[in-house]
C-alpha cells in the first residue's frame, strides 16, 4: 500500500476517533463517574446496539491509528529491509489481535455470554 | 544645519581603524580512519569586525595548523561548500561573521547527519544521489532548444510558485538541522523534498507524477515532523518546510 494511502487512513482514523470518543465522553457525562463504572451500567452500554457499534468503531479506529503511529516511530528509529518488514507485518498482526480481542469482549458482553 | 556643520567640523580627518580583538577558535578534529572520537583543538585568533568564521579557519590553516580539513570555494554564500556547525548551529562559514556570534569562543564542528571525511569536511555522496533521484530538471516531451519551438514563457505569478526554492545552493545545512534525518538515515531529507516541490510547482514541468511516486515512500515526505529547523538555517531564505507541506497537498489531494 502506498504511504500516502496509509497516512490518509492515519489522519482519517484520528479525526473519526476524536469525534466518537467525544460522543462517548458526552454519554458518560449523563451519569456521575462512579455510577458510570458500575457493572450494570457497563453491561447496559453493550446491550444498547448503537452504542456497542460505536465502541467497536472506536476500537478499530484507535487500533489502526495507534499501531500505525507505532510503526512510523519504529521505522524512524532503525532501518533495514528485514526490520522494516517485521515492523510492518508485526503492526498489522497487532491490530488484528487487538481488534479481535476487543470485539470478542464487546460481542460476549452484548450477547450476555 | 549649523549644528550639523559644527559636528562635522569637529571630526578629525583620520583613517578609521577597527580595533582588533581575538577569539578562541575550537575546531573539531576527527579522522574516521585513525580516530575513535572527535577532539577539539583550540587556537587564539585575531579578528576584525568583518572577519568571517571561514577567514578565521583559513587563518589557522595558513599559520597554525595546516592539517585542518575544510571545504570551501566561493567565499560569498553561492557555492554551498563551507557548511558546518558554528557554535552548535548549522551555518555557512563564509556567511557568518565572528562579530554576529556574540561570543569569544567559536566552536566549529562538521555538519550533523553526514558521514565525516575529516575534521570539518563531510561526505555529500548520499546527499547528491538523493537529490538526483528526484529528477531535479524540467521533464517534458518537447524542448525549447529544438527547431520551430519557442522558449517556454511563464507569467510572474507562475514563477513565484517555485522561485524561492530555486535559490537552493545544496549546502546541506537543512539536512544537517533536520531532526528526522538524525534518526532515519533513509529519509529523503528537506533539501531533496524542497527541490521536488520546486519542479512539481513549475508549470513547464510534466514530471509531477514520477516525483510524487518517489517521495510517497515509507522514508519519504510523510516522515517530516514539520519541526521547521530546515527553514531556520537556510542561508538563502528557502523554506523547505513549507515546500514539504505544499507537496503533501498534492498527495492528499488538496492541490492538483
Amino acid at each position: 500500500m502506498q504511504e500516502s494511502v496509509i497516512m490518509k487512513i492515519h489522519y482519517g482514523t484520528a479525526l473519526g476517533a476524536v469525534v466518537l470518543v467525544a460522543i462517548h465522553i458526552l454519554f458518560r457525562m449523563t451519569q456521575n463517574f462512579s455510577e458510570s463504572l458500575q457493572y450494570e451500567s457497563v453491561i447496559a452500554n453493550y446491550h444498547f446496539l448503537p452504542y456497542a457499534i460505536m465502541l467497536e468503531l472506536i476500537l478499530i479506529l484507535l487500533s489502526v491509528h495507534g499501531f500505525n503511529g507505532l510503526r512510523v516511530i519504529l521505522l524512524e528509529l532503525k532501518q533495514g529491509v528485514g526490520y522494516e518488514k517485521a515492523v510492518n507485518y508485526g503492526c498489522i498482526a497487532a491490530i488484528a489481535v487487538l481488534v479481535a480481542y476487543g470485539s470478542r469482549t464487546i460481542l460476549m458482553a452484548g450477547f450476555g455470554m | 544645519m549649523a549644528a550639523i556643520t559644527s559636528k562635522l567640523s569637529d571630526e578629525s580627518p583620520s583613517t578609521i581603524v577597527s580595533p582588533t580583538n581575538s577569539v578562541t577558535l575550537r575546531i573539531s578534529k576527527f579522522n574516521p580512519k585513525t580516530d575513535s572520537a572527535a577532539t577539539f583543538v583550540e587556537f587564539k585568533v585575531p579578528v576584525q569586525k568583518w572577519t568571517t568564521v571561514l577567514d578565521v579557519i583559513l587563518s589557522v590553516k595558513q599559520h597554525l595548523d595546516p592539517s585542518v580539513a575544510v571545504r570551501y570555494s566561493c567565499r560569498q554564500a553561492s557555492c554551498g561548500s563551507c557548511g558546518m556547525k558554528i557554535n552548535g548551529r548549522p551555518a555557512l562559514a563564509c556567511y557568518t561573521k565572528i562579530s554576529e556570534l556574540n561570543s569569544n569562543v567559536v566552536t566549529v564542528e562538521p555538519m550533523n547527519n553526514f558521514p565525516i571525511l575529516r575534521d570539518l569536511a563531510v561526505d555529500f555522496t548520499q546527499f547528491f544521489s538523493t537529490h538526483k533521484k528526484l529528477k531535479p530538471y524540467i521533464i517534458r516531451d518537447d524542448s525549447e532548444v529544438a527547431e520551430d519551438t519557442k522558449e517556454f514563457l511563464q507569467t510572474p505569478k507562475e514563477v513565484e510558485e517555485y522561485l524561492q526554492f530555486s535559490y537552493c545552493i545544496k549546502c546541506g545545512l537543512c539536512n544537517s538541522a533536520c531532526p528526522t534525518m538524525a534518526t532515519d538515515s533513509s529519509f529523503i531529507g528537506p533539501q531533496a523534498l524542497a527541490q521536488a516541490y520546486r519542479y512539481v510547482a513549475d508549470n513547464r514541468d510534466a514530471g509531477k507524477k514520477d516525483r510524487l511516486k518517489i517521495i510517497d515512500d515509507s522514508h519519504g515526505i510523510w516522515r517530516c515532523h514539520f519541526a521547521g529547523s530546515c527553514s531556520q538555517v537556510c542561508p538563502k531564505g528557502v523554506d523547505p518546510a513549507m515546500g514539504i507541506q505544499l507537496l503533501r497537498g498534492y498527495l492528499v489531494g488538496f492541490r492538483k
